[in-house]
């Protein structure tokens, strides 16, 4: 007992400044997500004068039957927009990873379209294709609305296949080869092998998938704001009661009610993740299709079909932008595009949205990306580090509208000091980061567990600063994955409409808000022009990071060259 | 040349006073949780000596390695290098050099640079930063390789260039985790002695981890055998093949034919009832259980034994050919032996799987411990 128990540990210098970061980010995650989040349940927990009511807020929202039908209404059209698209992105992803056709490349190209759009743009063409004035509108059945659920599930069939289709490539890609050995030398059918190999394989990737779709249906706003007409849902419910009401509590008692499924289908995600990762070995043989006429052509076909499908609504969009006056005068014009005529702030909504897209990547990526070392590599034991842990797999669990209500109820309080923010870019890109951080967070994590943990034991061991190490070794190996980071931030960040609805200022509109305006206002054509206007920015966005890649890899990655 | 490297741990034993110890562990434990990863582990290392930690997996030797190295801090005790308590400095303030089994060189760095990626600051303007760099490559073998990177390397060539990194600062201690585990058997072999060679040439004070027994006899001055936590034994792998000083180094150091018995008197029974004359059980209480180990060059077989007191005779059941011997398992009731011997002794024996002959447990060489 010779003072051995307290044993205490110097830290090093550049271990200290390590230490000092998290403590900053976990100051910068406490203001910026859990004290709005917290603001929110309090909220939901006053009535409009301020005082303590408790529960009264939910009784009254069940009590009211227009508010918990649309309940019903988000349950049912994600269950259907999910039930869609699972196995129509499952025979896509399934086509690319299992079957020899060709075009490979062009199809993974048109399965990521969607996301390169707001979910405005598929709700604004299915209006242009079955709406009243609608190009199909001569063939539907009498009383056929588009505005409602079918155009809701519609839309979101389009926005939601590519996450679902990523998930299951993934899941169908990473196949052992010597299981489909086995399966064939003990004479098992092909139908046998697909049910006791392949489906089991990618079952955990289903699971992920269907979750992904049902989260992002449900808590969509664009699409239900758009198509939805009447028919209530619970995204559109939370902005009638802020914008339209001016009731902050129902809001947040909407809000909290949004979270669920967000929640719950966080936790299956993560369940799903854990399992899927057991079930592959480091000695796997990657399994490679032979040609088969019977499964390739069909296959072919119907990825032939979904992406034409893809591309056709971005066509859509992108024709009825350019058309004079829909449906009556169809010569082309730019004149859509001339965005002053529409919404007072023009083309400057486009300027707002690059500029916070652009300071969201720029100041986002850097500290996703050393907040991911230092967890990882970094001293991150005891409370800080499981505090920051939860928190950075927080924002995947809240809606981009949850979120957002809780920015005005934190910041718009007279009493915050931080309320100068409110109505800037700063909170803009405040809350696109946080909003989009998790799936940041994981994709740099996953990049700096490629690397040798013991790298910074070297370090260390040679006198060479933790910080040393990151920026000379780290990074560099690392830029694709930083790239990749920041291209995800810019890209939802310039195509969000649910994070920003809440926060935007007269200074500060942003380009997929001017695009919910000019929709509202009755001007489709150039609601849709504005939406192919983000869509073409995210699109060379991406491109650019294609190229980039290329050149990053020929300037700093040619030690991967044998 | 090589006196030209000055590579004598600088600093490092200048610092030792005469007849102390360069590196102390002093009741050292290490608790996760309820689990103890080490218990009450003591240990000395002279002034370049190279000593082996050897052990099963999950025995607490990287464990020990790493608190030596401050990368994983011990929850008691205390490590005293070159005479000042190291024990709460992080990895960074300690004098050390670290070779991983996967190498842990960076791939984005040149072999060169890799070599120089301690040797910066002050202490190393430019050229004679190279300078070291080019010595240390000369050093390892790899003058001409500088400009590659670890990708282009064959697996020895990268555990070379990792052990120039961590020789370029002139440590005072080498530490050494599973160096070799990584690479396949004939350049094990090879960079095995060119390890020990190289570490004779600087003198620096050396640990190395490892769980190959065979490896940590060919290569080490002593050898610190662990299990569960705590050290069984130290001692040069002689002192440990011969004088094990449990069953647990008896099983672990070489081969042995090991069973069951009790004491009587100056003989032992075994489980299966084999009355063998052996005068060490007389240490022991009558009836105490042992566990025996004999080693199976000292198993005597055929006319070595016939007549013998305490002879009896077994049937071969098994022999494998290895080259240069053979061996031989015996079968007696359920008592299984094991033998060595050179082919031609066999071949002139006529002996085969089947025969039976007799055998004799040489009374002097039999190994007892409590069971």
């Amino acid at each position: 007992m010779s003072g051995t128990a307290t044993l205490r540990l110097r830290m090093a210098p550049d271990m200290r400044l390590a230490r000092i970061a998290l403590w900053l980010a976990a100051a910068l995650f406490a203001a910026a997500l859990v004290a709005p989040m917290a603001m929110l349940l309090v909220r939901a927990a006053q009535d409009q004068a301020g005082a303590f009511v408790g529960l009264a807020n939910v009784a009254a929202y069940a009590g009211t039957p227009a508010l918990a039908s649309s309940v019903w209404n988000s349950v049912w059209t994600s269950a259907l927009s999910t039930a869609i698209v699972v196995p129509l992105a499952f025979a896509y992803a399934y086509a690319l990873a299992r079957a020899c056709i060709p075009l490979k490349g062009l199809f993974r190209a048109a399965m990521l379209i969607p996301i390169l759009a707001p979910t405005l743009l598929p709700a604004l063409a299915m209006i242009t294709l079955f709406g009243n004035q609608g190009l199909f509108r001569p063939w539907l059945p009498e009383g056929f609305s588009v505005y409602g659920p079918w155009g809701i599930v519609a839309a979101q069939v389009f926005a939601n296949f590519p996450h679902a289709a990523i998930i299951l490539s993934v899941a169908l890609a990473t196949a052992d080869a010597r299981l489909y050995e086995a399966a064939t030398v003990l004479r098992a059918s092909r139908l046998r092998i697909f049910l006791t190999v392949t489906l089991p394989g990618a079952a955990y990737g289903l699971v992920s998938a269907a979750v992904v779709a049902f989260t992002l249906a449900i808590t969509d706003f664009g699409i239900p704001k758009v198509v939805g007409g009447n028919f209530n849902v619970l995204a559109t419910d939370v902005y009638k009661q802020v914008v339209g009401q001016q009731n902050f509590n129902m809001g947040a008692v909407v809000g909290l009610v949004l979270l669920v499924p967000a929640v719950v289908g966080f936790f299956l995600e993560r369940w799903a993740g854990r399992q899927r990762a057991a079930t592959l070995s480091g000695r796997a043989v990657a399994y490679v299709p032979a040609p088969r006429p019977a499964r390739d052509l069909p296959l072919f076909l119907l990825a032939l079909a979904v992406a034409l499908v893809l591309v056709g609504i971005v066509g859509v969009a992108a024709w009825s932008s350019l058309v004079a006056f829909w449906p009556w005068n169809l010569s082309l014009t730019l004149a859509n595009y001339d965005f002053a005529r529409f919404d007072a702030n023009g083309w400057g909504s486009v300027v707002t949205s690059v500029q916070m897209a652009l300071l969201a990547a720029l100041l986002g990526t850097p500290v996703v990306f050393t907040l991911a070392y230092l967890l990882e590599r970094g001293p991150a034991r005891g409370a800080l580090g499981t505090a920051l842990r939860l928190a950075v797999t927080m924002p995947l669990a809240i809606p981009g509208l949850v979120l957002g209500l809780a920015y005005i109820l934190f910041f718009n309080h007279p009493a915050n000091p931080l309320g100068v923010l409110y109505g800037t870019l700063a909170i803009l890109v405040l809350n696109s980061i946080v909003h989009f951080y998790t799936v940041a967070h994981l994709a740099a994590t996953a990049a700096i567990r490629q690397l040798d943990p013991e790298f910074e034991a070297v370090g260390a061991s040679l006198k060479v600063p933790l910080w040393h190490t990151f920026a000379r070794v780290t990074v560099p190996i690392s830029l694709p994955a930083v790239l990749e980071v920041a291209v995800y931030l810019f890209v939802n960040a310039m195509t969000t409409v649910s994070a920003v609805i809440f926060l935007y200022g007269p200074a500060t509109k942003t380009a997929s808000v001017a695009v919910v305006h000019m929709d509202e206002a009755g001007q489709q054509s150039a609601a849709a022009a504005m939406a192919c206007v983000i869509l073409a920015i995210t699109a060379a966005a991406k491109l650019l990071q294609i190229a980039a890649g290329g050149a990053v890899e020929r300037a700093t990655q040619r030690w991967r060259r044998r | 040349m090589v006196g030209s490297l000055a590579l004598a741990p600088a600093g490092g034993l200048s610092a030792v006073r005469a007849g102390e110890p360069y590196l102390s562990v002093e009741r050292l434990g290490k608790r996760f949780g309820r689990f103890a990863a080490l218990s009450d582990v003591s240990l000395s290392v002279s002034a370049g000596e190279f000593v082996c930690f050897l052990g099963p997996s999950g025995c607490g030797k990287t464990t020990l390695l790493r608190a030596i190295a401050g990368l994983d801090p011990p929850s008691e005790g205390r490590i005293v290098q070159a005479g000042a308590d190291i024990t709460a400095l992080p990895p960074s303030a300690r004098d050390f050099g670290i070779v991983f089994q996967s190498y842990a060189l960076f791939p984005n760095l040149t072999v060169a640079e890799n070599v120089g990626y301690g040797l910066r600051g002050r202490a190393w303007p430019k050229p004679r930063r190279a300078e070291r760099v080019r010595e240390l490559l000369d050093l390892v073998g790899l003058a001409d390789q500088g400009a590659k990177y670890p990708a282009q390397l064959s697996g020895g060539q990268q555990q070379r260039v990792a052990l120039a990194r961590a020789l370029a600062p002139e440590p005072g201690l080498l530490l050494l985790d599973e160096p070799l585990s990584a690479l396949d058997a004939i350049v094990r072999h090879g960079l095995r002695a060119e390890l020990r060679a190289l570490q004779r040439r600087l003198g620096i004070t050396s640990i190395m981890v490892t769980h190959d027994q065979e490896e940590a006899m060919a290569i080490a001055d002593r050898i610190v055998v662990m299990r569960q936590g705590r050290i069984e034994q130290v001692g040069t792998a002689e002192e440990l093949y011969e004088r094990p000083a449990s069953a647990f180094v008896a099983a672990f150091i070489g081969r042995s034919s090991a069973f069951d018995a009790v004491a009587e008197g100056e003989a032992i029974r075994s489980a299966d009832g084999h009355l063998l004359p052996c005068p060490a059980a007389f240490g022991f209480p009558r009836g105490e259980a042992l566990r025996v180990f004999l080693r199976p060059e000292h198993l005597r077989f055929g006319p070595d034994a016939a007549g013998a007191p305490g002879a009896f005779p077994a049937r071969v059941a098994a022999i494998e050919f290895h080259g240069g011997f053979c061996r031989i398992a015996f079968e007696s009731r359920r008592l299984r032996l094991e033998a060595v011997s050179p082919p031609e002794r066999l071949r002139a024996l006529g002996l085969a799987p089947g025969a039976e002959v007799p055998v004799l447990l040489p009374p002097e060489r039999l190994r007892l411990f409590r069971a």
